[in-house]
This record gives structure tokens, C-alpha cells and sequence, in this order.
């Protein structure tokens, strides 16, 4: 292993430096010469025709260099959504244009009307009050079921109702369920609320775009986890600008769990205005903003039904969803409800029958996309609720109903079209029973009963579904790109290696972790391998960071090329040492002829390379720089199994986290320091989810929870220690690293976990509830008391 | 923000002539929530008459009467550290928003506000304290006078708030999650003459006194002398955090867990 | 247009001014010192914090005429001149109290201030002080462990890893 650190190893981050310091390069820190500012009019209406627009005051106050509405991007493409689902019949998905700015009608609050481009921020702003609107007032379509109503509202005119889609899956399976469900022993069933959620990465969305004359060349900046997706979508579908004149570069990225995936109008506008003004166009959103217009996530209605036999084994699994997709939809909506949340619906369960279904509606809600987790959580937490009620329903411990009922044997092949290669859900489980102290529970609650609090204990297991690939499968499923990772190794002439990679960080320290892999694989110190990322103009085309893919699929694609760069250092080192090819070994940055003392250093070989002076010429050409491009043959499957206890106030209501503890698989594991943190902060997004957040609309289509005055972000005093275990996983069977991605476990398998606890803790205290919808806030849990008599 | 200038006067005297040049002025104290309100454009002052830089508004001292007098300048952290002849005053400021709030929020921005949902309304009608502006004393019973609205007039200026300092007293909060302002607060004092009880947070009227809560406790001072008194759920704000019922039933669960914790 | 002046980072900082501007505005875009950082509008989040005169207030919610006279430490004058970073930046490199960096510069302010009042504080009151400082990434864990480390606990027997 590398003196500094290589894989397996808790290296610190290098990326600290930088931002202990206050020196990262946000987008909102990139200000350039001459640059004008946007302020965007958006609707301050749910839904309404558009009859006029007067932007003649407008144009005239201080300092407003011009004023454009959608009428300047009826010729530009729609914003695209990058999947496409097809229903249960065989027709595709209703796809309507989401234009850059709105056209004709405004369909959510937050809608962007005109985009106000001035020589200040304020005078924008000044600018966009004295805008006259005369837009009509028309019914909003808020909740999903009334927006599948006969005669209920449009959100899209052109199209014959709100449905999106009515996806099937296994449709061919239907019918089978339907009869076990019938034929059941025992039928447990849960209707529940998946609450909607912002996303909130702590930097909020920021757009520059610049355009030079001289090159025709156009540049974004932007706040992105894949600048090269937005470079395709924006380039290729919206605007119109090849990729050779289109530069997309994501500096320092402040957070994103999803929301900076997605190609948002706000990109499309600058580089459009850039080019037009011929200046540099920026815009910086605000958090009250960001609540309007960053897609949202999960809001699905699901009634879920487990079908059991006499012997309490799962005979059967039937949900039906309805989920939301908001007003338009956004970059990858569609999968988020179908392809990654049907997939998973076995859990860890060999159940043998599967039907999902799952309506997808439009509303006059801000569209909603993939967060952390994005479909799997929604997934876990249906069936996880639905067997903790189907143990307390049969008097049996949810552990061994759980147990019982555990897949063994791997791979896999589950009904719902996946192969888990590998796993070990029973050592999970018997992981988390001996570091979750649960012998010390009764004690522990008797202490709290002590206090008047209530205390439960709530478990979960899971498994996710995490890289998703490969390519030509997941077109079939309707992705409208392909989920490979790219990576090119650039050796230079003294030995140091710059690595450029489609993968791109928002905080997962990935300057940190893949020179890990790759001085690793060299035995050289890690330290001469550096990270370049976010850059289209330096990077090989890639697929981005989210869905946990990173490690395993970007990581990956960095092992495929450093091996086409050890295989050729290996034929020069056999030319200057004089040897065979198959004898060369490198071991510690030391090319060795195998059995002998004969070695050439690395640097000597990487030199040789560039300095061609005693070198193959005839076989080989210079150089020392390699590209690959890996596609995954299967997704990866973390699994986990976690522990959550809870104190109720029964009085007010309030429920407090006094334990979480976790075992998870993530196959093997890179950077241990990082997958910590990467475990804590899924489990406090999830905490969140369970406790706190909720994204809620009147029914006007106004958001009531539009700043952090009313949706609650978790606090340091929310959450405890946690009490994490990622050791010994099971290898992924089919990447070279044997990862299989830690990002959204926490966030997964956290919900289940708290609100299970507290049902086992309002059960311990007699209160019959067997359900509060999430957020499980101290109002929800006086009123279930209140409820139950 | 629309654009607005700021003086920064150093007397209260020149602080009122500033703010009564014009009806489009305004006072800025801490600014903790007016800065908010202002990014919003909820408001467009002509001049912001800022009185953090008027030194003889700030500051804690004790009158002869034994009240704590504490200047209207002074920041949320200085009563939390400087007010200890009056814990519960100071336990209530120590928990006003968070650190850096407190560093910059005073007590008579505060009440200047009467947000309905801040703790320091809740302090001063408990305590009977005594609002003194740059023309007149005030008691706190006619100082408020619904969500948002009080007994100064325009031009009219904080100086001093004056707390009569209990035998007993505590105030307890149950936070809204999101913002932590007070979904309900209860501030319980006993005074010689009788117990006050004011709740902030749950009423659509502001702060108010709890008279059955406070006669019972006058004559026993104990959580089990509240038992079966409640608050109706009408009248309380209602919103996504809680029903108007789930105030009225914190309102009572706060009012008892005040009157344990103040012993 | 006003000007204001102030030592910033210890040395003198003089620029024109609005009476909207904000502290923020005034060290981002006039100082271009942008290591503080917006992350709302409605005073929560703490990635604005800086010290004024020495205590931690949120560079959003005052103005910059308002610091006239004052003496300001943002995040770009923690660190020794040599680049030596100081303990709380320190801990919060070791125990990896920092994920994507947009809360960091507050959340360090944050720190500093309350070991300046509090040389040792419980994880209890490591987690209120922290009310006003919100992180998306990191679950709080690591940073409440920095922050007891830089107080010299001993963290090594915080749950398990």
C-alpha cells in the first residue's frame, strides 16, 4: 500500500484544505468581466393562463439591459426528460413540453415567466415589480387522486388527462399475485404517505453562462453533478450548440443528493442570454427561491399488501402507488417511481410473487426528481412498515419474521427483474443484534418509562439497487442515455499523474478517495496522483456522480485505464531492462524482471515515455496516457440491516432519537473515514425525512413550507452519535474493486427504522396506533395518541 | 431589499428627530428579523434609524425598587449572561434563537415586533414588566395588543424594559421544528401579590394572560393545582405544525412543566 | 454613495456602500473574500457566520454600515499566515467534519466562538450551540467529535466506527 494511504485505508482529505480555509471555488464565487445579473419573474400563482405580458415600464427602469419571456424560446427545444417509461399497456409516457421560460400558461408557483437581465441584482428585481401580468386565475390540481378525477383540471392542455403513466410491473405476474393475495393465511395491509421533500444542498443553484465571439464557443458554470450531462441535454435538445462549442465546468459543488443532476431552464436561459447580450449572464438563486424551483422528491401514496402462508413465509407483495411528478417532468422523474422503485420491492425477502403499480400524476407542484435514495427509499419503507405490522399482527418477532424469510443463496435472481450477486443478510442481522445492545433494551426502557417517556425499538433491513447499468439494458427500461463512467489516466513525463474523470464530487471528497485506487494499483504514493473533474473541456464525456455510483462505476472505469497504463509501462520497463514482457512485475513503483535484482523505477519508465530516446519505438508509440470507459454488467446491491430507538413524550408528543446503530454491506470499501461520513449524513437525511421535513402545498398550490421558518432541516440536536459498521462486506462479484456504493444507504434504511420505533414505543405505553404517516412530527404523534382513545 | 439609507445615531434624541423626518423611517435595532423581512420586500423603508450605536439604550442595571432595567439595545446574549438576579429571564434569553441571533437581537427589537411566536413578550407580560420609551412608561398588560401590534405610537422609541423580579418563576418553550421560534411558551412567575401566567406562541391574539391558570396557582403554587384546566382549541393558530387544539393542550402541559421547573 | 471602514482579518478594509448592503455582500463582493457563504434568506443556516468585535453574527443579517468601526475575523483569517491551520480547522480535518464545504466556514466561526465562551462543552451543548448552523452532508456526527476534540477530549470512545 502506499505510504500515504491507498484502498482501504482512512486517508484524510486533501479537498480540506481548501475549504477550512475559505478558498473553494463555488459557482457563486465565479464573477466575470463585464456580467449582468438575472432575476427570474416567476408565478406566484399554482396555475393560470397567460393573457399578456407588459414589459414596457419594465424596460425602461435603471439599469435593465432587456427583458425576455417565453415567446424568445418558442424556437428553443424543451427541457427533456432523459427517460421514458412505458405504461402497462405498451404505450409510452405523456411527455409535454417544459418550456425555458412559460409559455401560455404558468403551472406551478415558482414557474419562471420572464427572465429580467440587468446591470445589478436589485435593479433586476426592480425591474421584474414594474412587469404587468395579466394572467387568469385557473383551478390548481394539488392532490393526485382529484387530479385523476373525471373532469378534473389539466395541468397540460394538449393532453387527455393528468396521468403520466400507469406502469405495470412484473405486469405478467398480475394475476399470480392477485391469487396468492386471495389465497393468503394472512394479509397485512399498510396505506401510507411518502413525504414530499427539497432537497436542500446548502449551496443554493448558481448559472453563469459567457459566450466568446471570437471562438463561438459558449460556457456554463454551473452548480452540477454532471456537467457533461447537462452539456448533452442542454446542447443537444434545448439550445442547439454542439458540443465542441459548448464548455460546461462545475467548480466546487456545495451539496447536491439529486437536485444539481437535473438540467434546470435557469442553465439554458444564461447561455442563451450570454451569447445574445454578448456578455456574461449570471444568476445566483436564493433560498426562498430554491424552495420554488429546485425539483423536489419522493410524495408518493402507496397502499402496500404482504401476503404470508400458515408458516408466516411471503407468499406475496401488491403495492399500488400513486407519485407525483409535479408540473413538468424533470430530468429523470419517471425512473425514479418504476425502474428504481419496482426493482427493489422483493427486499431482502425471497418472496416469489411481486406486482407493483404505479400511477404517476401531473399536478401544479414544482416538479419532482431524485433525492438520495430516490425510489429505494420509498421502496423500503412500504414493505419494512408492512412487515413490522405483519409481526405485531401475528404476535411474531419481527427479527425472526424477518430472518425466516431472508434470502440466502446468491446470486439471486429476484421477481422483479433484478440479480443480487452477493450478500449476507443473516450476518448483517446478527451484526446488528450484537452491537445494537438489544439485551439492554428492557432496561434502557424502563429508565425512560421512569422519565414518562415512552421508548420503542425499531429495525430495519434493506438492500438497494446502486450503479445502475449496464447501458443497453437500461435503454431497454427507457433511458435516454448510457450509465457507463469514464476515466483518463494522464501520466507526465516525471511520474505524476493527472487523472480526469466524468465523475464529479459534491462533498463525497473524490480528489481524496480515487487516488487512493489508482497510486494503489501503481505502488506509488498517492500523493502523486491528482483528480481532475467538472470540466467538459478536460474531462472524458462521463455520467456524473449520484446514485452511488461513483466508486463503482467512475472508480471502476479508473481501474480499467490504469491497467492499460500498467501494461504498457510494463513493455517499456521490459525494453530497458532487457527482458520478457511476462517477467516484468511491478510492485512499489519499482518495475522488477521477476527472480532478479534487475529494476527500473517508475519515474524512469514514465521519463522513457515522453523522452523517447531508449524506447520501442517500432512497437510502441510515446506517451503515457490511457482512457477507459467501463459499463457495469449488473447494478450493485448494498444491503443493511440498522437499529433505531426512540423516546415518545406522550404529553407533547415529541419523539427524540436516542439510538441508531448500523450494519452495513457496501462490499469493500475504499476510504473508511469517508464512508462514515457518508453513512451519518444519509442517516440524518433520512432522520429528517422521518422527524422533520415535510414539503407541504394548500390546496391553491401555495407552498406553506417555503424557507426554513417551516420546513424543518435537521439540526445538530436532532440526531445523536450514531453507532455505524460497515466492516467485511461481501465483495461485488462483477466490478474490479469489489465496491458496491455507500451515498444513499443511510438515507434508505433510516425511515423505516424510526418510524417503527415509534409505533413499538406509543405500543408500549397501550396506545393502539399502528401507523403515523412521516413526518412522525410531535403534532402527528399527539394526534394519533388523541386518535387511539 | 429596495433601497433604503442607514443613520446610525448615537443619542435616543437624535434617534427620534431621524425617525420622525420622515413616515417612511423606520428603527433598525438587531435586525434580526427586520433584515429578513426587508430581503422579502415586505417593506421599504425610506431610512433605517439604526439604535445599536446609541450606548445609553444598553446595558443591565437594578433600580431602587430591586427591578432589573435592562436597556433596549441590549442583545439577547447580554441579558442571557448580564441578567442574573432574574434566571428565568436569563434562561429565556439564553435560548432566544441561536448563538449568533443572540449576539446581534435585543430585547426591544423584540418586543418592538411582537412576533406572536417570541419569547420575550411572553417574559415581560409574566413578569409585569414596565415598557419605558423616549416619552412614557408602559405596563406591559397595555403594552400588547395583538400579533404584530402594540401600544407605540409612530415615532415612539424603546429605551428600557423593567422587570419586577419574582420569588419563583420559569418560562418553557416547546419549539416549532423548522424555525424554533415558540409553537407554545409559557412563562410562569410568582410574585408576592399573585402568580402571572403568559403564553406566546399559541394565540392568534399574541401573547396573553392564562387568568384561570393564574388564579389556581396563586393559591397553590404547584403543577397539580393546574389539573383539569385547559385553554379552548378556538382562537389558537392553527397551521401545518399544530391545530389550534394541540396549542391549547401544549399551552396547559407548558404552563405545568414551568411551575415544577421554577420549584 | 456611503463608505464604511473596518479591519477586516486584521488589516483595514474601506469600500462604498449602499445602506441595504449586507456584511455578506461587503466581504464576498467588495473584499472578494469569499470563503463566507450564503446558503439562505431567512437567517437560519449559518453558512454566513463571521465574528464581529469577536462574537459569531451572521454576516447576512447585518448591514455593512452597521460594522463601521468594527473589527471582523471571517473564515479566510483563521488560519496562521503560513497557511498553519488552527486547532478547530485542524480537528475538523482529522475527524472529517466537513463533506461538499458550504456550511464549513460557518460552522468553524460557529466553533470558535463557543469554545472561546466554553473551553469544554458537553456533546449536549456542542449540539444547542450549534442550532443556528445547518449541515446537509456530514449528520452532525463528525463535527460535534471535532469540535470536542479541538476542546482536547479524549473522542476516541465515541460509538463506534
Amino acid at each position: 500500500m502506499p505510504k500515504d494511504g491507498g484502498i482501504g485505508a482512512s486517508t484524510k482529505r486533501r479537498e480540506d484544505a481548501r475549504f477550512l480555509t475559505g478558498i473553494g471555488n463555488y459557482t457563486d464565487d465565479i464573477n466575470l468581466r463585464g456580467q449582468a445579473y438575472v432575476h427570474f419573474l416567476r408565478s406566484d400563482l399554482a396555475h393560470g393562463r397567460i393573457n399578456d405580458i407588459d414589459t414596457s415600464a419594465a424596460e425602461a427602469m435603471p439599469g435593465v439591459v432587456r427583458i425576455f419571456t417565453g415567446k424568445d424560446f418558442e424556437t428553443a427545444g424543451s427541457i427533456p426528460c432523459g427517460w421514458q417509461v412505458t405504461d402497462r399497456f405498451g404505450n409510452p409516457m405523456k411527455e409535454p413540453r417544459h418550456p425555458v421560460l412559460a409559455e401560455g400558461k404558468v403551472r406551478h408557483v415558482g414557474d419562471p415567466i420572464c427572465a429580467i437581465v440587468a446591470e445589478t441584482r436589485e435593479q433586476a428585481r426592480d425591474a421584474a415589480e414594474a412587469i404587468v401580468l395579466d394572467i387568469e386565475e385557473l383551478p390548481a390540481v394539488i392532490d393526485m387522486k382529484a387530479a385523476l378525477a373525471e373532469g378534473s383540471t389539466k395541468v397540460h392542455d394538449e393532453l387527455d388527462d393528468n396521468l403520466c403513466f400507469d406502469w405495470g410491473f412484473v405486469e405478467e405476474n398480475k394475476e399470480a399475485v392477485d391469487e396468492a393475495i386471495r389465497n393468503a393465511a394472512h394479509v397485512t395491509t399498510v396505506e401510507l404517505i411518502n413525504n414530499r421533500l427539497v432537497p436542500n444542498a446548502m449551496e443554493p443553484r448558481v448559472a453563469v453562462g459567457d459566450y466568446n465571439r471570437g471562438t463561438g464557443e459558449h460556457t456554463l458554470y454551473t452548480t452540477s453533478q454532471n456537467p457533461h450531462v447537462i452539456r448533452l441535454l442542454m446542447g443537444a435538445f434545448v439550445l442547439g450548440i454542439p458540443e465542441h462549442k459548448l464548455r460546461v465546468v462545475a467548480p466546487d459543488v456545495g451539496g447536491g443528493f439529486g437536485s444539481k443532476i437535473y438540467h434546470y431552464a435557469e442553465e439554458a436561459f444564461c447561455t442563451y442570454a450570454a451569447k445574445e447580450l454578448n456578455r456574461p449572464v449570471k444568476w445566483t438563486c436564493t433560498r426562498s427561491e430554491a424552495f420554488l424551483s429546485d425539483a423536489q422528491a419522493r410524495d408518493h401514496v402507496t397502499k402496500i399488501e404482504l401476503a404470508l402462508d400458515a408458516d408466516n413465509n411471503f407468499t406475496a407483495v401488491r403495492t399500488m402507488t400513486y407519485a407525483n411528478m409535479g408540473a413538468y417532468l424533470s430530468t429523470f422523474a419517471p425512473s425514479i417511481p418504476t425502474w428504481l422503485h419496482g426493482t427493489l420491492m422483493a427486499g431482502n425477502y425471497k418472496t416469489p410473487l411481486v406486482y407493483v403499480n404505479v400511477k404517476a400524476v401531473f399536478t401544479n407542484t414544482v416538479p419532482v426528481d431524485a433525492y438520495r435514495g430516490a425510489g429505494r427509499p420509498e421502496a423500503t419503507y412500504q414493505l419494512e412498515r408492512a412487515i413490522d405490522k405483519a409481526a405485531r399482527e401475528l404476535g411474531v418477532d419481527p427479527i425472526a419474521l424477518r430472518r425466516q424469510n431472508f434470502i440466502t443463496e446468491f446470486p439471486y435472481a429476484t421477481p422483479v427483474a433484478v440479480e443480487y450477486d452477493s450478500g449476507d443478510f443473516h450476518r448483517l442481522m446478527d451484526k446488528l443484534e450484537s452491537r445494537a445492545d438489544f439485551a439492554g433494551f428492557a432496561a434502557r426502557r424502563a429508565e425512560s418509562e421512569k422519565n414518562g417517556k415512552l421508548r420503542g425499538l425499531g429495525i430495519n433491513c434493506f438492500i438497494e439497487a446502486c450503479g445502475i447499468a449496464p447501458s443497453n439494458l437500461v435503454g431497454q427500461l427507457g433511458a435516454r442515455a448510457g450509465l457507463y463512467e469514464s476515466a483518463t489516466v494522464r501520466v507526465n513525463a516525471t511520474g505524476g499523474i493527472t487523472v480526469m474523470t466524468g465523475s464529479h464530487s459534491h462533498g463525497q471528497g473524490h480528489e481524496t478517495v480515487f487516488p487512493q485506487v489508482v497510486a494503489d494499483m501503481l505502488g506509488i504514493d498517492a500523493s502523486m496522483v491528482e483528480i481532475e473533474h467538472g470540466d467538459t473541456a478536460n474531462t472524458p464525456m462521463g455520467m456524473g456522480t449520484y446514485g452511488s455510483r461513483s466508486i463503482a462505476v467512475g472508480g471502476s472505469a479508473m481501474v480499467r485505464a490504469t491497467e492499460k497504463i500498467i501494461a504498457k509501462t510494463k513493455k517499456i520497463a521490459s525494453h530497458l531492462l532487457e527482458a520478457s514482457e511476462a517477467d516484468i512485475e511491478l510492485k512499489d513503483g519499482q518495475f522488477t524482471v521477476a527472480g532478479t535484482d534487475k529494476s527500473v523505477a517508475w519515474g524512469d519508465v514514465t521519463l522513457a515515455a515522453y523522452v523517447p530516446h531508449n524506447y520501442p519505438l517500432e512497437d510502441l508509440e510515446p506517451g503515457l496516457e490511457e482512457t477507459a470507459f467501463y459499463d457495469p454488467n449488473n447494478f450493485t446491491y448494498p444491503a443493511g440491516a440498522y437499529a433505531c430507538e426512540v423516546e415518545v413524550d406522550p404529553e407533547t408528543g415529541k419523539v427524540t432519537i436516542a439510538r441508531f446503530t448500523t450494519a452495513d454491506d457496501f462490499g469493500n470499501v475504499i476510504n473508511p473515514m469517508i464512508v462514515d461520513g457518508q453513512v451519518h449524513g444519509g442517516l440524518t437525511q433520512g432522520i429528517g425525512q422521518a422527524l422533520l421535513e415535510n414539503c407541504t402545498y394548500d390546496e391553491n398550490g401555495q407552498l406553506l413550507s417555503a424557507s426554513y421558518m417551516d420546513y424543518a432541516m435537521p439540526r445538530a440536536d436532532d440526531v445523536p452519535f450514531f453507532s455505524i459498521d460497515h466492516s467485511n462486506g461481501t465483495p461485488c462479484t462483477h466490478n474490479p474493486l469489489g465496491v458496491k456504493g455507500c451515498g444513499e444507504a443511510g438515507a434508505i434504511g433510516s425511515t423505516p427504522t424510526v418510524v417503527n420505533a415509534v409505533v413499538d414505543a406509543l405500543q408500549s405505553g397501550g396506545i393502539k396506533v399502528d401507523h403515523v404517516d412521516m413526518p412522525v412530527s410531535p403534532s402527528r404523534v399527539w394526534q394519533a395518541i388523541q386518535a387511539a382513545g | 431589499m429596495y433601497a433604503f439609507d442607514i443613520e446610525r445615531p448615537t443619542t435616543v434624541a437624535d434617534a427620534v428627530k431621524l425617525l420622525v423626518a420622515s413616515e417612511e423611517n423606520q428603527p433598525l435595532s438587531g435586525g434580526q428579523t427586520l433584515i429578513p423581512t426587508l430581503k422579502q420586500r415586505l417593506a421599504s423603508p425610506e431610512t433605517l434609524i439604526s439604535l445599536t450605536g446609541i450606548d445609553e439604550i444598553k446595558g443591565i442595571c437594578e433600580d431602587d425598587s430591586g427591578r432589573i432595567c435592562i436597556g433596549a439595545a441590549t442583545t439577547h446574549a447580554e441579558v442571557a449572561s448580564g441578567a442574573g438576579k432574574y434566571p428565568a429571564l436569563a434562561a429565556l434569553a439564553s435560548h432566544i434563537g441561536d448563538p449568533a441571533v443572540r449576539n446581534r437581537g435585543t430585547i426591544g427589537g423584540s418586543l418592538a415586533n411582537n412576533d406572536p411566536s417570541a419569547c420575550y413578550p411572553a417574559a415581560a407580560l409574566g413578569s409585569g414588566a414596565v415598557i419605558v420609551t423616549n416619552s412614557r412608561d408602559i405596563a406591559a398588560d397595555d403594552y400588547f395588543q395583538g400579533m404584530f401590534t402594540t401600544a407605540l405610537e409612530p415615532g415612539e422609541i424603546i429605551t428600557e424594559v423593567k422587570f419586577p423580579v419574582p420569588q419563583k418563576a420559569a418560562y418553557m418553550k416547546f419549539e416549532q421544528p423548522a424555525s424554533r421560534f415558540a409553537l407554545v411558551g409559557v412563562f410562569v412567575a410568582q410574585y408576592e401579590g399573585g402568580v402571572r401566567v403568559a403564553v406566546t406562541g399559541a394565540s392568534e391574539e399574541g401573547v396573553f394572560r392564562w387568568s384561570e391558570a393564574e388564579a389556581a396557582l396563586s393559591s397553590d403554587f404547584s403543577a397539580s393545582a393546574l389539573e383539569g384546566l385547559s385553554l379552548p382549541g378556538d382562537g389558537m393558530i392553527s397551521d401545518m405544525h399544530g391545530s389550534g387544539d394541540y396549542r391549547a393542550h401544549l399551552v396547559a402541559v407548558m404552563t405545568r412543566r414551568a411551575v415544577t421547573a421554577a420549584g | 454613495m456611503p463608505q464604511v471602514s473596518m479591519t477586516v482579518n486584521g488589516k483595514p478594509a474601506t469600500g462604498q456602500i449602499e445602506g441595504r448592503t449586507l456584511l455578506v455582500d461587503f466581504i464576498r463582493e467588495t473584499l472578494n473574500l469569499t470563503g463566507t457563504h450564503v446558503g439562505c434568506d431567512t437567517s437560519q443556516c449559518g453558512a454566513c457566520v463571521v465574528h464581529v468585535n469577536g462574537k459569531a453574527v451572521k454576516s447576512c443579517t447585518m448591514f455593512a454600515a452597521e460594522a463601521e468601526g468594527a473589527d471582523v475575523l471571517t473564515i479566510e483569517g483563521v488560519a496562521a499566515p503560513d497557511g498553519t491551520l488552527d486547532t478547530v480547522q485542524q480537528a475538523f480535518h482529522e475527524h472529517h467534519g466537513l463533506q461538499c464545504g458550504f456550511c464549513t466556514p460557518g460552522m468553524v466561526m460557529s466553533a470558535k466562538a463557543l469554545l472561546a465562551e466554553n473551553p469544554t462543552p458537553t456533546e449536549a451543548e456542542i449540539r444547542d450551540y450549534l442550532e443556528g448552523n445547518i449541515c446537509r452532508c456530514t449528520g452532525y456526527h463528525n463535527i460535534v467529535k471535532a469540535i470536542m476534540a479541538a476542546s482536547g477530549q479524549d473522542v476516541s470512545k465515541i460509538a463506534a466506527e
